[in-house]
């Protein structure tokens, strides 16, 4: 067992892990599904489906669920979201689909939409069925760089009319962040995977792994040897704190240890501290700050410099690390790191507030949180670098990430890009949203040219 | 609070809910445990011929759900009591001899034959029962043996049952009317000229409650068969009200006491009855689906509605919305009104839009402000036919509010569009 300072591996049991990374919701039987679905007024022109980025036909599905045609409500819900089994447990539904339940505006309880979507498309998998075909050939071949979701939902769209697709994916699995960034008590049983065998299980997608864009492929090559590129690769880069010694022992990344924690066979061999501190106000640092309390961390404080409005991570989310034991500090940032025996040992802070012109400014008053680790979550970034290696054409980048139009289409011809590289909300349903619009439009200009 | 007390027919009971007849009143033990939950009176279940008795099957009830709820409609193929008649009606005499001040009133049915009704009349005297009512109702099983609907879809037979009925017993006798006729006048008329003492309506409706898509077999499903039952619950209360409303402004049906049945499960459901003209009323689904526990609202309920409408008796009310029951002909044409929706109260669904647009007279706007779903009604379209109403979720959200036309009320017969109207004096 490793101990250095406060931080060791299996702080809890074998069985308290177990249960910690469990699935965090318990799925509707039936009978639930039912008396919730029973709720839905099948509003028209329906305010939860335009508030859901893919558009799903969310009082189509509930009715179907109601009429108990669950395979009709999953296909409803996987038309327009073929990663509708992941968004089912990963969306913020508390400030997409449900906010804008009429329910809630009418008793303060939406419809639980999230839940149903999950019981359809729950349903569909366990019997392992494929509800979609290919249109006949085309004899066209796309590139679709990363296996995430906007990748692999471009992808299954193309496949589905007739494509035939090469994903590049540098990771050794598919999935994106649903495979190595969700907390793991949302999808666990190996969801991500299963997923990902149901959008191949249609056929004409080849993923390579191993395959880094800048590394092993160029886009000028892709652009070469494929009738259309589609660009989701993600946020390769993790924002610094601009602190001195930012790299000592005990200052870690979150995106980086949430990796190794989804991946970690036997979590307990993962190492945590007794005092942990996490700087941001995202869903990452939410994640990472439950999942450090549930490996057994005794003290976790997520500091973040504004208010709880201004956190990136929803109100249920904020709820979530409240209801594990997390300590949500508002008004504070990270001023100096504080070494003993070359090991993060302190972390000072300084309160802050916003002046007149509502820019952030220091209080003047400073406290101390011992902390034996120290999570960063404060933020992501895109890397561009890769794209220019080995080409002369250049795409436009819109303020730090890939330009892109309606269709999701880039300066470059016959390359399309979505997901979390090009602007827009870093959600998974807007990922899968990019990735099926920018396939329609790669269809129709591949059946035109 | 009020005087619920009701003299029907001669039958006095401390309130006017009957449980009737029907599986709750089978027995002994459940008429006590539904004297002791506080009903009015019950009708017992039907009795019929001395001799080997009925035999019922399994399964004997089907039940319409309808979003979520249970029982909205409910159907049986049970029939009439399948003990022997010695013991109901020795159980009857006890039962009125310790709740003397409830309504004990018999159901029977026997073969359409004078001797036969002149029998069990004799037997039912030896109870001190209140009073008989004749199942002339039940629409299956009994039916096909020349008994129940099958006497009471043919006015003669009531009449000529009911006249031998009244000639062979001091009781009151009340006829028991089935919904499954085209006129419920030919049977209510009969029943009167027979010389009943008052009508019982409605019994339950033919039907066929569902199909058990698995089985391929109406419910309810008897070993891999199904047949017609009887229909009632909630979902057959407007038929009732109709056909009641439809006696109790009869001219030759005057005086007719009637007694309601048909989805009744509340004060209020109880109170529409009585406005339409019952003087008491029936219930029978309602207490199989909740127990007898649900008398307790049931009185409460309609003593605080009369207090609250400065009523001290129930009498009161009875009959009292008749005078507004008329036909189609004679409703105003210019009366106008038009939809109004409460945009505080709005959670814009849309639903009266797409009611609207989709199946009436596209007399809602969709509309857009600030962002924001608004839904106005046009009123030059609107022809105030209440679908919007309908059609919301929230209650008093949209509402029909009049508009004055200015113009004095017509009716069809002096409508200048009527080819054979009448010219106004």
């Amino acid at each position: 067992m490793g101990n250095a300072g406060g931080i060791a591996a299996r702080r809890l049991s074998a069985d308290e892990l177990t249960r910690n990374f469990a699935d965090i919701h318990v799925p509707l039987d039936r009978e639930r599904a039912l008396i919730e679905a029973s709720r839905c007024y099948f509003c028209y022109d329906a305010p939860c489906q335009q508030a859901c980025p893919t558009g799903i036909d969310i009082p189509g599905f509930i009715r179907k669920i109601a009429t108990d045609n669950v395979k009709g409500a999953a296909v409803t819900i996987l038309n327009e979201n073929i990663m509708g089994g992941a968004c089912a447990r990963v969306c913020p539904v508390e400030v997409l689909c449900e906010s804008a339940c009429v329910r809630e505006t009418q008793e303060t309880r939406p419809i639980q939409i999230g839940a149903l979507q999950r019981y359809a498309t729950d349903w569909l998998f366990e019997r392992k069925l494929q509800p979609f075909t290919r249109a006949p050939s085309t004899g066209k071949r796309v590139a679709v760089v990363g296996a995430g979701p906007a990748g692999l939902a471009c992808a299954h769209r193309l496949a589905m009319r007739g494509h035939d697709v090469t994903v590049y994916e540098a990771r050794p699995k598919a999935g994106g962040l649903n495979e190595y960034g969700i907390a793991a008590y949302k999808v666990p049983d190996d969801f991500a995977q299963a997923e990902v065998a149901f959008i191949l299980g249609i056929g004409g997608i080849k993923i390579e792994f191993g395959k880094a864009l800048g590394r092993d492929i160029s886009l000028s090559a892709l652009r070469r040897d494929f009738d259309a590129v589609f660009l989701g690769m993600g946020l390769a880069g993790v924002n610094a704190l601009a602190l001195e010694s930012e790299d000592m022992p005990g200052v870690m990344d979150a995106v980086g240890y949430i990796e190794r924690l989804r991946q970690a066979a036997d979590k307990g061999a993962l190492e945590i501290g007794r005092r942990v501190v996490v700087i941001g106000g995202g869903n990452t640092a939410i994640d990472i700050a439950v999942q450090a309390k549930r490996l057994g961390a005794e003290d976790v404080t997520i500091a973040y410099r504004r208010g709880p409005d201004h956190m990136g991570a929803t109100w249920h989310e904020q709820e979530l690390a409240q209801t594990n034991g997390v300590t949500i500090k508002h008004w504070a940032r990270p001023l100096r790191l504080v070494a003993h025996q070359g090991r993060l040992k302190e972390v000072e802070f300084e309160y802050t507030q916003l002046d007149e012109q509502g820019r952030l400014m220091s209080t003047g008053d400073r406290f101390t949180l011992l902390a034996d680790m120290l999570f960063k979550a404060i933020g992501q970034s895109f890397v561009p670098s890769p794209l220019s290696n080995g080409a002369a054409e250049a795409l436009e980048l819109a303020g730090n990430r890939i330009q892109v139009n309606a269709d999701r289409k880039t300066s470059l011809t016959n390359v399309w890009a979505g997901g979390d590289c090009v602007p827009g909300e870093d959600l998974t349903v807007s990922a899968i949203q990019d990735g099926k619009l920018a396939a329609e439009s790669i269809d129709r200009n591949l059946r035109s040219a | 609070m009020a005087d619920l007390r009701t003299t029907f027919a001669g039958i006095k009971s401390p309130n006017p809910f009957w449980l009737a007849s029907a599986p709750p009143t089978d027995k002994a033990y459940n008429v006590v445990r539904a004297f002791k939950a506080g009903w009015g009176g019950v009708v017992w279940k039907t009795l019929g011929e001395d001799g080997p008795p009925i035999v019922n099957t399994a399964s004997r009830y089907g039940a319409l759900e309808v979003g979520g709820q249970r029982m909205v409609g409910f159907t049986n193929i049970e029939l009439i009591t399948d003990r022997p008649l010695q013991v109901n009606l020795d159980e009857i005499k006890q039962v009125k001899r310790d709740w003397p001040d409830r309504a004990l009133i018999v159901s029977l049915m026997v073969p359409c034959e004078e001797e036969s009704w002149k029998r069990i009349l004799k037997r039912v005297e030896e109870t001190n029962a209140d009073g008989v009512e004749l199942n002339f109702g039940c629409p299956h099983g009994m039916s096909e043996r020349g008994m129940g609907a099958a006497v009471g879809q043919v006015p003669e037979y009531v009449e000529m049952v009911t006249r031998w009925c009244k000639q062979n017993t001091r009781m009151p006798v009340l006829v028991k009317l089935t919904p499954n006729v085209t006129n419920i006048l030919g049977s209510a008329r009969a029943a009167k000229r027979g010389g009943a003492d008052g009508v019982s309506l409605i019994n339950t409706v033919n039907s066929i409650i569902g199909v058990d898509l698995d089985s391929m077999a109406p419910y309810p499903v008897v070993g891999g068969k199904g047949t017609h039952g009887g229909y009632c619950g909630p979902a057959v209360k407007p038929i009732a009200l109709h056909m009641i409303s439809e006696i109790g402004r009869d001219p030759e049906c005057a005086g007719l006491p009637i007694s309601g049945i048909g989805g009744i499960a509340t004060w209020r459901d109880a109170a529409e009855f009585h406005a339409l003209g019952a003087g008491t009323v029936q219930v029978c689904t309602a207490a199989m689906h909740y127990g007898f526990k649900i008398i307790d609202d049931m009185v409460d309920g309609l003593g605080n509605w009369l207090d609250a409408r400065g009523h001290d008796r129930l009498d009161a009310i009875v009959g009292r919305a008749l005078p507004n029951v008329t036909d189609w002909q004679h409703l105003d044409l210019n009366y106008k009104i038009v939809a109004r929706i409460d945009q505080d109260t709005c959670i814009k669904c849309g639903l009266c839009y797409i009611a609207c647009e989709d199946t009436s007279h596209q007399s809602i706007a969709a509309l857009k402000a600030n962002g924001e779903r608004r839904y106005e009604v046009i009123d030059q379209e609107c022809v105030g036919c209440n679908l919007c109403m309908y059609a919301c979720p929230v209650t008093g959200c949209i509402s029909m509010v009049e508009v004055p036309t200015g113009r004095k009320p017509i009716t069809w017969l002096e409508h200048p569009n009527n080819p054979l109207r009448q010219a106004a004096e």
